[in-house]
């Protein structure tokens, strides 16, 4: 069954669209979303638009690649991309403390941004409180939008414990700060709450006295001490978190959910497609990354198997791979081939070592001479013993990457039953991480190419018909090997 | 004086997201109770990651089994819940009564929880470290182990050293001494904090930087865990012989294995080039995570290495990890 065209994920006209002005890319930790919006706004760039891309926590060779490897909060010009099409491409790494205090400095004179940036509460606030990240991101990218310098914004997303954090943090901060009870807390502080209060004051004052012991008196005053300063210079935070809202449903905003073929993964993106729907975000689709296909999908996982067994049969009964094969694999007979299939207790070189009982086949790959027979070396061919073990070899690599296609096929077909009109685009698992600009130009021709073309998707071709299965692959590891362009 | 067995009592389980962490954790509390052992499973994170990974219904915030291990021995488990811990704790510093309830409908306890995450810290690690050390009427330790899934790798440090995350904000008071006591058995050999990694590049800096922060907090690493290592299929010699070796021969070897003609166009024959080409993919793996190998051994800390299961995790295959966890003497 092959997927519906009208459900596939096209992101270059989405990127070259000039109404598009802000893509947000989400998801869970460990799915690939920070190299996901640097490649995008590479790519974007390089077709001609003029993009920033604001990255929340990059790897450090991936930052290394745009340059951003300094935190200075403010975009850099990535230097090596490829200009001709007329586009730019800047970058920044958020620091969000500094971007909390150039809040508070914006908005508050001199003297009190001095006293709110000192204070023992604001301090614990702007580096440790769980939704700041996300609070800050936001922030940062309005921020971004207001100079409209950029005719796009890449948005990367925090690697919070789940991806709604990232909309619900902002909320959850901003109605904290201008919450009922830190406004009960802080009237105190400023001068006089209203009269009817008085009955609530009790309450309060057994709480604020409970709070305080725990805390410690200091503590409480330190907040209250802050809001009022906050209050009186700042409009309110509530405020400023709506206004982030309306720009993230605003038309040009296109949210991107990032996720693995992986059950954990998808279950959060399916979460989280169901929480933009309710927000009234457009979502422009899901990318899917670390996809596995194979350009021999016909043969199956069972049958590579099965002839891989074959092989290996064959080989022990004609005695062949016994004179080859060190003494533990003299008694080479279907037999201990099955039981191999077990972690052998006295498997792999050294059974103390943490290496030991790694895998099920491992045990009878490693069976592999260690140092070829003289006469091996001598023939002008190559033993066909050898051949044949790789071969073996090759046909069990492809096994497990059938079923390891299988696995990601159906745990994506889950995700498609509940979301059939979210259009999704697939990119091909990549053997390394990326760590220069042609990788994640790789990446993006990846991200940018129908799934169709890309290899192992398409159905495998039973005529002599070659070209369709390659082309992306070649194309991008012709990228990958072309020098960064300095 | 109690002699403190080999293994921990405290194991704190971190790690990147995505590398499996609370897989390992689950794996390492069946290994740990495995014999007639009991040991706690506990969740800080609200996540609900342990009922999913055994199959339960949502865990509430109360220990309760959740699986037996080889040899009569028992998991129980635990989702700490940050607000009922300080209820909790209210309770039996203060006696509050109900006057705890109205604490939490005004909205004092999410506050006092967000207003410092130190504060919330230390509710989770107390509550962990409280469970350490429960005795009961005869005087032995309710829990032989327990194992914590901790927030990740990037975050564990500061989650871990409450002392230093309090001090600002508590410097006197119960929380203080709460503080000071968790710090007591966080930073003793009766607890280890171990790093689950995969076998790349990200994952790997990032144990490696979590280690050297660990290390400047004073918290006791004990070991990186492996996760999730795919089966060597082709070795060294395999791969090098697959770079060289003649297309006709191994359509030649395909076609006796059944795989259809060896000549030109035939069955076998188209077979080679993809075939070759996933050997191809898979030397690049292979070289790269032979790499991060050398990263991990240069952090000099003992390995552990688990499979990945191709299936995805299900409850025969936690018991299946637990079992190797114990094979390499993590338990």
């Amino acid at each position: 069954m092959r997927p519906d065209p009208e459900r596939e994920l096209a992101l270059d006209p989405l990127l070259d669209d000039p109404g598009t002005r802000i893509v947000v890319c989400c998801g869970s930790g460990g799915v690939g979303k920070t190299t996901t919006a640097a490649a995008l706004g590479l790519r974007a760039a390089e077709r001609g638009r003029k993009v920033v891309v604001l990255t929340i926590d990059p790897a450090r060779r991936l930052a290394q690649s745009m340059g951003i490897d300094r935190l200075d909060n403010t975009p850099r010009r990535v230097p090596g991309i490829d200009g001709s099409a007329g586009g730019e491409l800047h970058a920044m790494m958020l620091d969000m403390k500094r971007t909390f205090d150039e809040i508070v400095e914006a908005h508050a004179d001199p003297e009190r941004a001095a006293a709110i940036l000192a204070n023992p509460f604001y301090q614990s606030l702007s580096a440790g409180f769980a939704g700041t990240q996300e609070y800050m991101a936001m922030e940062k990218l309005g921020q971004l939008r207001a100079r409209d310098e950029w005719d796009l914004i890449v948005v990367d997303t925090p690697p919070s414990r789940s991806a709604l954090d990232f909309l619900d943090a902002p909320e959850r901060l901003g109605s904290f700060l201008d919450g009922r009870l830190i406004r009960l807390l802080t009237a105190p502080a400023k001068l006089g709450g209203r009269a009817g209060m008085k009955v609530l004051n009790v309450g309060m004052s057994v709480m604020t006295g409970t709070l305080g012991k725990l805390l410690g008196g200091s503590l409480l005053k330190d907040v209250q001490t802050f809001v009022a300063a906050m209050d009186t210079t700042l409009g309110g935070f509530r405020g400023r978190a709506e206004a982030t809202y309306k720009l993230l449903q605003a038309p040009g905003t296109a949210f991107l959910v990032v996720a693995a073929p992986e059950r954990d993964a998808l279950r959060e993106a399916a979460y989280f497609v169901e929480r933009l729907a309710a927000e009234r975000m457009p979502l422009a689709g899901l990318v899917l990354n670390r996809v596995h296909g194979s350009d021999a999908a016909h043969l199956s996982a069972d049958r590579a198997t099965a002839a891989a067994e074959t092989l290996v049969a064959e080989n022990s009964s004609s005695g062949r791979i016994v004179d080859h094969t060190s003494g533990k694999a003299a008694g080479n007979s279907p037999d201990t081939q099955s039981s191999s299939t077990l972690p052998a207790p006295d498997g792999p070189p050294d059974p103390g070592s943490p290496a030991s009982p790694r895998s099920e086949v491992q045990t009878l790959i490693t069976q592999a001479p260690e140092a070829q027979a003289p006469e091996a070396q001598d023939a002008e061919t190559q033993d066909p013993t050898e051949v044949d073990r790789l071969t073996a070899g090759l046909l069990r690599l492809h096994a497990e990457r059938m079923r390891m296609t299988a696995r990601e096929q159906r745990t994506r077909d889950g995700f498609t039953a509940l979301h059939p009109d979210v259009p999704v685009t697939e990119v091909p698992a990549l053997a390394g991480d990326v760590h220069d600009l042609a990788g994640l130009r790789d990446i993006g021709a990846r991200l940018a190419a129908s799934r169709a073309d890309s290899p192992g998707q398409a159905d495998a071709p039973e005529r002599e018909d070659e070209q369709a299965k390659t082309t992306t692959r070649e194309e991008a590891s012709a990228q990958q090997d072309a020098p960064a362009q300095t | 004086m109690v002699r403190l067995d080999d293994v921990s009592r405290l194991q704190v389980v971190s790690g990147k997201g995505g590398t499996g962490k609370t897989t390992v954790a689950a794996a390492l509390s069946l290994a740990l109770a495995t014999g007639g052992k009991r040991t706690l499973l506990v969740e800080v994170e609200g996540r609900q990651g342990i009922a999913q990974l055994f199959g339960t219904q949502a865990l509430p915030y109360e220990e309760r089994k959740i699986a037996v291990a080889p040899g009569g021995g028992e998991v129980h488990a635990l989702a700490i819940d940050p607000e009922l811990a300080l209820l909790d704790y209210l309770q039996m510093f203060y006696k509050l009564g109900s006057a705890g309830r109205a604490l939490k409908k005004l909205g004092a306890i999410d506050f006092a929880t967000t207003v410092a995450p130190g504060l919330r810290d230390v509710l989770l690690t107390g509550k962990a470290c409280e469970a350490v050390r429960r005795k009961d009427k005869a005087g032995r330790f309710v829990y032989d182990h327990v194992v914590m899934d901790a927030p990740p790798t990037g975050r564990v440090t500061r989650f871990l050293n409450v002392n230093d995350e309090v001090a600002g904000l508590a410097r006197v008071g119960p929380i203080h001494h709460q503080a000071q006591a968790v710090m007591g058995v966080l930073k003793s050999p009766q607890t280890q904090v171990h790093l689950v990694t995969l076998l790349e590049e990200m994952p790997v800096q990032e144990t490696a930087d979590g280690i050297a922060e660990l290390r400047a907090a004073d918290l006791p690493v004990g070991r990186v865990v492996v996760n999730m290592v795919r089966p060597v299929l082709l070795d060294g010699d395999g791969l090098e012989l697959a770079g060289s070796v003649s297309h006709a021969e191994v359509a030649r070897s395909l076609a006796a294995a059944g795989l259809g003609g060896a000549r030109r166009g035939g069955a076998a024959e188209r077979l080679v080039e993809p075939l070759l080409r996933q050997a191809e993919e898979y030397a690049e793996r292979y070289t790269l995570e032979r790499r991060q190998r050398e990263v991990l051994a240069g952090v000099g800390l003992p390995l552990a290495e688990l499979p990945l299961l191709t299936d995805g995790v299900d409850l025969a295959g936690l018991y299946g990890l637990a079992a190797l966890l114990r094979n390499q003497g993590v338990s």
